[in-house]
């Protein structure tokens, strides 16, 4: 069970207390009416489902209620930093170690070093 | 006879920790045996001798005791108190026999000493590693019929229980800055170094008592004092302290992301008569800053040939049976080993009297030191020999003893024969962690390399042999400083993966690798031979690693044997994960009190005790609990609800609306922020009116529906479906957040705030008029889709004109406390005018009466607005609307969509199915061509027939056509007709 | 490729089984193959299989990162039913059961295909219009499955607690007799060995880190830990790692992975006649044939890659089982695990061509993925072979979220009112 921070109580909570929701950072286009087929397929259905740093949503759904945004490694499910929403996205460095760090099938069970 | 020879004819006076005065009976197949409290099974039963315990699960091999702790992978029993407390494959060598425990042995029909099972044996050539993938196909239907059935009887170790469990488990959650998995020296002495810092500290041991190693190593000696009762005295001062926790019988079994590990308590296995107010175990949940892994090491096998009967063990299982329980494992021990720890197993027995056959030593050099001990005591050793085989059909009676490489063979009478072949390093939590594992080369084990969590591993699982070494790193690993010296006799070198010498060339001889699937060396080498060639693979070709105790003896033994025939490195053959739980966790406790009412706690209205005094039936819609129908004495559903359903439309009925969901929207942007939110447009919607509003997602399909009252220009007052409530407001607050936050709005959950009293009727007016001031019920003033605050009953209302039986009807909404009051003076009134109470199912029929839909049933999340015949609530003039683009999207707008339509049967007494599919011809051949389904249907007594609604593929423009629903035994003829079936004018609800 | 049969066993027995061969060949890498397959789990070692057999394409590799059968192949509950409500998901569903029903003969390997029947419960008057508006199609369309009452689905899985004052009380149940389990293995090493024995590669431990593709956009080939390799046409089948793949080739396909988690029991003699599940308290079970419960949990809700998942998920589908089944609550579980589900905006699958030229991909089966194996397969070789898709997986086309048309078995069978 994930161990989450939320940026607005400045708690960290049991993944419990939160509900996931979905890529951060896709806004809304403000002409929505207007764009193509193609375009409203990506805004609504296409997502980059990272193997490694992600940024999603959470919702601190059983605490303050808030949508806040983070940053986390999808392969070692470890969050970098979470954040409130409306604020730009935190650039980070690419987490290359975790794949080292972190079982996949394929590192442990393929070879041990 | 003596109280200490009662306990067994093995049991050494003088020897253990055990106290011969404390007895207690338990019975094994039925006979009746004689322990002392301390005693596990595996003890007690080797104090009387017995070594049999068990039949394996292929080849239904006798099996003995081979370890003493979890490992244990032979010695499975059942354990039971009564009927319903029976528990299987229980190990021996970790359940504490209790006064009255029954035991029985697994596996073996009729007997555990004749055994028919073990024919198996026999045929074993036959049940070669995957046997099963090669043949049993023919005939085709032989497997199902035949092979399979056969199969699964022979399958499977203990007996399912076939009672409801009575026992109770608890559970608890707890936060500490360090936990310490393991309570052995190492762990023990990092508990003292955290405590002294302050820290919240958690000591978690599986074993009834602290100690680890201690229990079996009685040479070893802490701050000058014996390591046993260092450690039980260092447990009484960790207790005594305020910010420590101690669990024993207690198991670490899972390591879960950001330092969450799961914890089981034995509570109350081990006690004769337990209190019936505790648990039987608890599960613990435990958030740790740090965790320290202290878990030790598990002592291996010999992999020879028949290295599986009763009377083989591992050399520190006899030390513990001897060192702790007091119990000599033969008269007559054998030795055979390939690590120093062995000898001092040896040199233990021998002190206590127990002779002592010979050591066999694999290696050709033992060091001086131990040799010489041997000698002075009069133990022979044949170094660089190998046990090439054992003899005995239900206990070991000899082993056979040759120079490596052959010669010099010769039968040793044996009645028991101890093995060792060396430590594997139990790094399982670690793993679970998802901390990656590097191979010492030297010492042949893996060992925790790169941490993936605030983790650390102390001793002996961290590869740490040196005692003071250990010392160091587990004061290290506490954080505070501590003095503290320890003593050994001996440094332990030594040991070996893979199979022994003994194991002998590639032939019918079966090496147990894991005993209780009965894999053996060859097995593993022929998975490699038929191009098994990743551990993964091998596991799953031979199921090595995969009985119920995953491995913990086997796993190191299968990888080697593996590269070995791969000519590959260790390393590069890879490691198969460990997986939690550590060892096997009862469901009860992880399932603690989630269960029967508080499994999934149901919702029920304030008035949930009124109707069930009114005879109400109740049916499950989401979580909450509703009031179905109402029978009267010698009423069916049907009758109930053609009574109410009449009753309605001739008088009035009072119906429990309080499961709809209520979200106020207030601010000054709330008619712009629902204008977003709903395709509707609310924005000309006056203050004291309610209009009827659609949800749908960016998609542009019905996601929700309701009532939307304004009660003044910034305040809504927002009704969802029943089911719909919590996520239509997640979605509302997503919007309002995250892409509309500019907007100045405020969303508060109200459904459990408001008790809703729907009065539906021609009489509905007069029933409710007494009770509601501050507001003109008449049509005029307050004409259908009204809206007012006032007061009914003196209690503060929301009052709304509102139908969905297409009646005159009001809903009243009073505070949740009022509910009950309030509904009882309306029925109170109403019931002597001729009125009823009404459920769900009237709700139901009366509504499909007048077309009205109920998103869920008649819609699915594949359903436009304009397919569900509500195309006039969507707005066209607003710019933008949570929908607005996905609506268009080309399938959604092309011609022949499924659209909502009435359906009636050419014969009005048949009802439909619910789900019936509907054809054009029902005499086509299969697949056939389906144009829809049956969404609602019910036998309407107000209508005189049965009535239906269907979504149909061109619905709208198939008006009179006939089709057909084909069920399974009649196929039912409709004619397509409009939604509405009765006062089709509508002029009814304007009363 | 010496057929297996017991004649061989018994010839094997008698000289300590050192007769037998390898069941598929460990080639080093041609420098170009007609087709590769990425992922060499049942839907790719399949579709090779099938390229082989029915379409006379045998210069094929299948490249896979770990070991064959290594992903969700070898990690799921094994649950074969094909009583789905839509069109397009019954065709495919069912043409895989139908190839359930005779691929032990077809790769002279036992897959152990077991159809002891897949029983769903339905617990309230929504699971009742859902489950028969299901049954109703499937009959119509030429697919088994039959409502059973409450005393009905007791008779068959005697176990089962039909009391009136549970929780969540049965009222019903839907039965595919057809349905049933496999043994999941032994689908990956039959459709391997079968494979291999038909000339195609098999490249285990060889990752796909790049697909190279030319002056107009087409596939040349991909570049693997082991150098490059050319081909024709490149076919994705990476189950949870079809985004990573098919990011290369510079696609984005609508997936989400998410941690799936199941469990089994210690062994146990026969106590659990058939598959059972329940959509209402999010539980489903089984007996293996070495006596496990196995047990499917639910899905994490964030995207992983992890192959792990929280406590809290095993606990909460144990609180339904041991719901439905109290017998069950002394029983205790011996291993728990995870994989990666491709999950879609629709839930159903997608298989099809894709806008570079020469790229075919086959993804986004979720928690589905095991029973469609061989329909899956053979008609992704179909896909393959011709340039398009087979009648029967038309409609699993990626175009369909642009379209709108998709294909919503979770909304069909969602939405309490």
């Amino acid at each position: 069970m994930l161990l989450i921070h939320c940026p607005y109580c400045e708690e960290d909570r049991s993944e419990l207390e939160f509900r996931w929701a979905g890529e951060a950072h896709i806004a809304r286009p403000e002409n929505i009416a207007a764009i193509s087929d193609e375009e409203f397929a990506e805004y609504f259905f296409l997502r980059n489902n990272e193997k490694g740093l992600t940024y999603e949503r959470w919702r601190h759904i059983h605490g303050c209620g808030r949508f806040f945004n983070a940053a986390r490694d999808t392969v070692s499910d470890r969050f970098l930093t979470t954040y409130k929403a409306g604020l730009p996205k935190q650039v980070l460095p690419e987490t290359g170690a975790s794949e080292k760090t972190v079982e996949t099938y394929e590192a442990t069970e393929g070879d041990a070093r | 006879m003596s109280a200490s020879s009662n306990s067994g004819a093995y049991r050494i006076k003088g020897a253990g920790r055990l106290t011969p005065a404390r007895t207690a009976r338990f019975t094994f197949d039925g006979k009746s045996y004689t322990a002392l409290e301390g005693d596990t099974v595996a003890s007690a039963l080797l104090a009387h001798g017995v070594h049999l315990l068990g039949r394996s699960f292929k080849y239904h091999r006798p099996r003995g005791i081979l370890s003493a702790g979890p490992e244990e992978p032979n010695a499975l029993i059942d354990v039971s108190r009564d009927a319903a407390r029976r528990q299987p494959n229980v190990r021996a060598t970790v359940q504490e026999v209790f006064d009255g425990a029954k035991i029985a042995s697994q596996n073996r029909w009729p007997s555990l000493k004749f055994d028919v099972g073990a024919i198996n044996n026999l045929f074993s050539p036959f049940f070669a590693a995957g046997f099963y993938y090669k043949t049993f196909m023919w005939p085709r239907e032989a497997w199902v019929k035949v092979y399979e059935p056969f199969i699964r009887r022979a399958a499977g170790l203990g007996v399912a229980p076939t009672e409801e469990d009575p026992d109770h488990y608890a559970s608890r959650y707890a936060h500490c800055d360090v936990l310490i998995a393991g309570a052995g020296v190492a762990g023990l002495t990092a508990a003292l170094s955290a405590a002294a810092t302050g820290q919240s500290v958690f000591l978690v041991d599986e074993q009834p008592q602290v100690g680890g190693a201690l229990h079996y190593d009685a040479a070893t000696t802490i701050d000058g004092q014996n390591g046993y009762d260092w450690a039980q005295r260092t447990a009484a001062k960790l207790r005594a302290m305020p910010n420590v926790t101690v669990l024993t019988r207690t198991t670490v079994f899972g390591y879960y992301n950001h330092g969450f590990l799961g914890l089981v308590e034995r509570v109350t296995d081990h006690v004769a008569k337990p209190g019936k107010d505790l648990p039987r175990e608890r599960l613990w949940q435990v958030r740790a800053k740090r965790v320290v892994l202290a878990t030790g090491s598990i002592e291996r096998h010999m992999v020879f040939a028949n290295n599986d009967r009763p009377g083989i063990m591992l050399a520190s299982a006899a030390r513990t049976f001897l060192n702790h329980h007091g119990v000599a494992v033969g008269r007559q021990v054998g030795v055979y080993t390939a690590h120093d720890s062995a000898y001092e197993a040896a040199f233990d027995l021998k002190r206590a009297g127990v002779s002592i056959a010979a050591i066999v030593d694999n290696r050709p050099d033992p060091s001086e030191a131990l040799l010489a001990e041997a000698r002075a005591l009069g133990i022979s050793v044949l170094s660089g020999h190998a046990v090439t085989d054992t003899g005995g059909r239900l206990r070991t009676s000899s082993m056979t003893v040759a120079r490596n490489g052959g010669g010099d063979a010769r039968k040793i009478a044996v009645d028991a024969l101890i093995v060792s072949a060396g430590w594997t390093p139990s790094v399982h939590l670690f793993s679970q962690s998802r901390g990656k594992l590097r191979f010492d080369e030297a010492n042949q084990r893996f060992l925790p390399d790169i941490y993936a969590q605030d983790c650390v591993s102390i001793g002996a699982c961290n590869g740490t042999d040196d005692l003071a070494e250990l010392i160091g790193e587990a004061i290290a690993a506490g954080g505070g400083s501590v003095a503290l010296s320890g003593e050994n006799r001996f440094e332990w070198t030594g040991g070996m993966i893979g199979a022994a010498e003994g194991a002998g060339p590639d032939t019918t001889v079966k090496a147990f690798v894991d005993f209780q699937h009965d894999v053996t060396a060859k097995d593993i080498r022929l998975a490699v031979r038929e191009g098994m060639h990743s551990i993964e693979h091998i596991k799953r070709f031979t199921t090595n690693g995969m009985a119920s105790d995953q491995g913990k003896l086997s796993n190191m033994h299968g990888l080697a044997i593996a590269a070995e025939m791969l000519d590959r490195p260790i390393p590069k053959v890879g490691l198969t994960t460990f997986r939690a739980p550590y060892t096997p966790v009862t469901y009860g406790t992880l399932v603690g009190h989630s269960r029967g009412e508080l499994f999934d706690p149901a919702r029920k209205t304030p008035m949930h005790a009124l109707e069930t005094a009114e005879g109400a039936e109740f049916e499950d819609v989401g979580n909450w609990k509703r009031a179905w129908y109402y029978p009267k004495r010698g009423e069916d559903m049907l009758a109930a609800v053609n009574r109410e359903c009449r009753t309605v439309r001739e008088v009035a009925g009072v119906f429990n609306g309080s499961t709809l969901g209520k979200i106020e929207v207030v601010g000054p942007d709330a008619a712009e922020f629902l204008n977003l939110l709903y395709t509707n447009a609310w924005g000309n919607l006056k203050p004291g009116k309610s209009r009827y509003g659609i949800m749908t997602r960016e998609d542009g399909f019905v996601y929700d529906d309701g009532v939307v009252g304004r009660l003044a220009e910034d305040r809504f007052h927002v009704t969802t479906t029943t089911g719909g409530a919590p996520r239509v407001l997640h979605h509302m607050e997503d919007y309002l957040q995250t892409e509309f936050p500019h907007l100045r709005v405020w969303l508060t959950s109200t459904t459990e705030q408001w008790a809703v009293i729907a009065v539906q009727g021609p009489k509905a007016r007069e029933i409710i008029e007494p009770f509601v001031e501050g507001v003109d019920l008449s049509n005029e003033a307050f004409p259908h889709m009204s809206v007012a605050e006032c007061s009914v009953m003196g209690a503060p209302a929301r009052l709304f004109r509102v139908s969905f039986t297409g009646e005159l009807g009001y809903e009243i909404n009073v505070p949740a406390d009022y509910g009950p009051a309030v509904w009882k003076a309306i029925w109170e009134r109403a019931e002597p005018m001729g009125a009823c109470l009404y459920g769900t199912e009237t709700m139901h029929v009366l509504r499909a009466e007048k077309g009205y839909i109920i998103v869920g049933q008649d819609t699915d999340g594949t359903v436009t607005p304009d397919d569900a015949g509500l195309a006039w609530a969507v707005s066209s003039k607003k710019p933008d609307f949570v929908g607005i683009r996905g609506l268009k999207r080309p399938d959604l707008v092309r011609e022949g969509r499924k659209q909502l339509v009435g359906l009636l049967t050419k014969d009005p007494n048949v009802v439909l199915e619910e789900g019936g599919q509907i054809v054009v011809d029902p005499n086509q051949p299969k697949p056939m061509t389906m144009l829809g389904h049956v969404t609602s249907a019910y036998w309407s007594e107000n209508c005189g027939r049965s009535i239906a609604l269907a979504l149909v593929a061109g619905g709208r423009a198939r008006m009179g056509e006939t089709l057909y629903v084909p069920l399974a035994d009649r196929t039912i003829e409709v004619e397509v007709t409009d939604m509405v079936f009765f006062d089709k004018q509508g002029g009814r609800i304007h009363g | 490729m010496r057929r297996y049969s017991v004649f061989a066993v018994a010839r094997e027995a008698m000289r300590a089984h050192k007769g037998w061969e390898a069941q598929w060949s460990s080639p080093e890498p041609r420098s170009a193959y007609d087709v590769i397959i990425v992922g060499a789990g049942g839907h790719g070692l399949g579709a090779a299989y099938y390229l082989a057999k029915e379409h006379g394409i045998t210069n094929v590799a299948v490249i896979e990162k770990g070991w064959l059968g290594g992903g969700n192949t070898g990690r799921n509950t094994t649950i074969i039913r094909s009583n789905y409500l839509y069109e397009e998901s019954m065709d495919i569903y069912e043409h895989s059961l139908k190839l359930w029903e005779g691929l032990s003969q077809d790769l002279n390997y036992n897959v152990m295909y077991s159809p002891r029947g897949v029983m769903m419960l339905s617990h309230n008057t929504h699971d009742m219009q859902s489950f028969k508006r299901h049954i109703n199609a499937n009959r119509l369309y030429g697919i088994d499955n039959e409502w059973l009452t409450p005393e009905e689905a007791k008779a068959y899985v005697p176990v089962l607690d039909i009391a009136k004052t549970a929780r969540y009380p049965i009222n019903g149940a839907a039965l595919q007799r057809r349905g049933g389990t496999a043994r999941h293995d032994a689908v990956a090493w039959g459709y391997a060995r079968a494979a291999s024995d038909r000339g195609v590669h098999i490249i285990q431990n060889c990752e796909v880190t790049g697909i190279r593709r030319g002056p107009n956009g087409e596939v040349l080939g991909v570049e693997t830990s082991k150098g490059f390799i050319g081909a024709k046409k490149i076919g994705v089948s990476a189950a949870g790692h079809s985004s990573v793949v098919m990011e290369m080739a510079g696609v984005r396909v609508p997936l989400h992975s998410t941690p799936l988690q199941a469990l089994v029991s210690e062994p146990l003699k026969p106590i659990f006649p058939c598959v059972v599940m329940s959509n209402t308290v999010h539980a489903y079970i089984s007996q293996s044939d070495k006596g496990e419960l196995v047990i499917g949990a639910g899905t994490d809700q964030y995207n992983s890659y992890s192959q792990t998942g929280g406590l809290q998920i095993i606990t909460h589908t144990l609180d339904a089982i041991c719901e439905l089944f109290p017998i069950f609550r002394r029983v205790k579980m011996m291993r728990q695990w995870g994989g990666i589900t491709d999950n879609t905006p629709d839930r159903s699958p997608i298989q099809g061509v894709t806008p570079v030229p020469g790229l075919f991909v086959n993804c986004g089966w979720g928690t589905g993925g095991f029973k469609a194996t061989p329909g899956s397969a053979n008609l992704f070789a179909h896909l393959i072979a011709r340039g398009e898709p087979h009648r029967l997986a038309a409609g699993l086309t990626l175009d369909r979220f642009r379209t709108g048309r998709l294909i919503d078995e979770a909304a069909a069978a969602a939405v309490a009112h």
